[in-house]
């Protein structure tokens, strides 16, 4: 150990973490850790003080009812998020907060829930739930592989990039290929699986944003990926 | 086409289909073509009418012991075999009990309901009792959600026309009854001390140290476990009896099943002797917990479907003393979904390490288990010579296989090669 710590913000845990996406914060402390550095994790629910130093921040996907009981909190908090995202702290928001980091989501029967318009994107519900394995491809990650399960149908607007480009899978909208979408540091995507255990690539770079943010360099160690590498050769030859 | 030659034809197919070997479904399915109302028609002659268990986790137990505890009470009881196609599954199993004129020789039906087939085979077949055990996540690539999962339920519920037993120390389960008006309605709970060994998922990141159990008015409570032993709060006394069972979820299968028995069998005429003798001699369902012998040392099969079930078979089974070798597979009646091995944790394995483990996605188990830093000696997804590996590798003394459930079926092929185990395809 350095001495270095990163503090990482989970946001709301109790009503938005369906899915597996704890394991998204899990491989986030571990892989610190065996860089040699130390994971602070703080919960972020409801009604708790949103605190300093924040040096990546991760969210899942909740059920409709989660999404509902946290939105008004997060409108709160909105200012916060932003701040942290023009400052380049990496972020990582699945599937439910994804949604809600953009500008709304509009429900079958017209009903819109307003999002913090963090990222240029508006979704509306879907006639059908888009469910399977999913393979996307980006230039910076490579290959992207997890499972996807949303009704949600989002499309990008013209501030944000996809993150990956689909392969195999539905992806945002099932129309336009696109998968994901990113500004700055903060990456999202419906991808759950876990999204990071599979994707180590994507793990090391929100790390070594925030390390390097935070302490001007980053010389990471040699993990061993092996089981991800096997893992993935698996994943992608699986049926939808 | 008149009716006895639906049931004679029927059973005709269902002898052809045997002698060629084949499965339950295709006579099944040849009734269920010719005469939809085979089912209700058949089931409606008897006099206790039909029972339904249905839930996420526990359904076949739990089923199997309603069963053996109406038995021990004299009734007479029809149920399902689970497997194949639910509908053509109880069709199937009716052909095989019917008379040639049709007549069901039954007092009873127990049958466990799937909560994807619940609502087509409700609407045609309404059971006068329904046991609804809890809502876990569980094959959401299936259903989306578990409110979802939580409203199909509902409409068990609410086309019961007598008694709904329900769960109250699951939050979605208990609210059920707050929808219903024309049923009555029985609970079976735990005690406080009892209740932090059962997170459900909302407990799961909020501290399940901290749970309180429901304050609704139970009719059976588990009180207390104690090794082999447990005890029971029966309405306004307590008995306490030694099980075969084991797995404290198991257990607590046994009190709803005990719940849903009192409900059936009015307190006047339940033989309490009978009924206790009968639950100390119940066996889990295959794969549920079950121990086979391997080479004189046991080997037991525990079957993990969803996060719940999984942390609850951690925490039910002691690692100590014993190789554990892991089965993930990601076919269809698995669930393609690894997600949910993310929502377990496994370090009450660091200790004493995984010594094999296996199955289609065994590299994603390999995965999840390094980040929870428990050591692995081998990894193989072909799960014939995983078994074989693990076998010899672990040499005397008891095994444990946890395994999702094709993967249990492709192992007890492979066991039953070596010792005397029953192969259901």
């Amino acid at each position: 150990m350095n001495d270095k710590t990163i503090t990482i913000l989970q946001l709301y845990p109790n009503d938005m973490n369906i899915y597996g996406d704890w394991g998204n914060v899990l491989v986030i402390q571990r892989r610190l850790e065996w860089h040699g550095y130390t994971a602070n994790i703080i919960e972020y629910n409801p009604g708790d003080t949103f605190p300093d130093g924040v040096d990546m921040v991760i969210g899942g996907g909740g059920q409709d009812s989660g999404q509902d009981k946290i939105q008004q909190d997060l409108l709160g908090i909105s200012n916060k998020l932003h701040e942290l995202a023009e400052a380049d702290v990496p972020m990582l928001m699945i599937c439910g907060l994804y949604q809600l980091f953009g500008k709304f989501f509009k429900t079958q029967d017209g009903h819109v829930i307003e999002g913090i318009n963090l990222l240029d994107i508006e979704t509306h519900a879907g006639p059908e739930r888009l469910i399977g394995n999913i393979v996307t491809k980006s230039h910076e990650f490579g290959e992207i592989i997890g499972y996807e399960n949303h009704s949600g149908q989002t499309f990008l607007g013209k501030g944000v990039q996809p993150l990956g480009m689909v392969i195999k899978g539905a992806g945002n909208n099932g129309q336009d290929g696109t998968e994901g979408a990113r500004y700055r540091n903060v990456l999202a995507s419906y991808l759950h699986g876990s999204l990071l255990p599979k994707n180590p690539a994507i793990a090391d770079f929100l790390i070594e944003k925030a390390i390097t943010k935070k302490y001007g360099d980053f010389t990471p160690t040699v993990i061993e990926d092996r089981f991800a590498e096997l893992a993935r050769t698996i994943a992608i030859k699986r049926p939808r | 086409m008149s009716k006895p030659y639906v049931t004679l034809l029927g059973k005709a197919v269902r002898k052809l289909a045997q002698m060629r070997g084949g499965g339950s479904a295709l006579p099944g399915l040849f009734v269920e073509k010719i005469d939809p109302d085979f089912i209700r028609r058949t089931l409606a002659q008897l006099p206790e009418g039909i029972v339904v268990v249905s839930g996420t986790n526990g359904k076949t137990t739990t089923t199997k012991m309603v069963v053996e505890l109406l038995e021990s009470q004299g009734l007479r009881v029809f149920t399902n075999r689970t497997g194949s196609n639910f509908t053509r599954g109880v069709a199937a199993a009716l052909l095989g009990e019917v008379d040639t004129k049709g007549n069901l020789d039954a007092d009873i039906a127990v049958l466990e309901l799937d909560e994807a087939h619940a609502v087509h085979f409700i609407k045609a077949v309404p059971p006068r009792y329904s046991l609804l055990l809890n809502v876990m996540r569980d094959q959401l690539d299936r259903f989306g959600e578990i409110d979802t999962t939580a409203k199909l339920l509902a409409r068990i519920a609410l086309a019961t026309e007598e008694t709904v037993v329900l769960n109250r120390e699951d939050p979605r389960v208990a609210s059920i009854a707050t929808l219903l008006k024309d049923q009555q309605v029985s609970y079976f709970g735990l005690t406080p001390k009892l209740a932090k060994l059962f997170p459900n998922d909302d407990d799961m990141r909020a501290g399940a140290g901290n749970k309180k159990t429901s304050g609704l008015p139970a009719d059976v409570v588990l009180a207390n476990i104690n090794g082999t032993s447990a005890e029971f709060q029966l309405g306004d006394h307590s008995i306490t009896t030694a099980l075969l069972l084991s797995g404290v979820y198991n257990i607590y299968n046994a009190a709803a099943a005990l719940a849903l028995v009192r409900t059936i069998v009015k307190e006047d005429h339940l033989d309490e002797a009978k009924l206790i003798d009968a639950l100390s001699k119940v066996t889990p369902a295959f794969g549920r917990g079950e121990t086979l012998t391997i080479g004189g040392y046991p080997l037991e099969l525990v079957l993990v479907k969803n996060p719940s079930g999984f942390r609850l078979s951690l925490s039910s089974f002691d690692p100590k003393g014993v190789s554990t070798m892991i089965a993930i597979n990601d076919n269809y009646a698995d669930g393609r979904d690894m997600s949910w091995l993310w929502d377990v944790e496994f370090d009450s394995l660091q200790p004493e390490g995984v010594l094999e483990v296996g199955g289609i996605r065994a590299y994603d188990m390999a995965l999840r288990l390094q980040y929870d830093e428990v050591t692995i000696s081998h990894v193989e997804p072909d799960l014939a010579l995983a078994l074989q590996h693990f076998l010899t590798t672990s040499g005397s003394g008891p095994k444990r296989i946890f395994c999702t459930y094709t993967a249990m079926l492709a192992l007890r092929r492979e066991l039953s090669k070596i010792t005397d185990v029953e192969v259901i395809s």
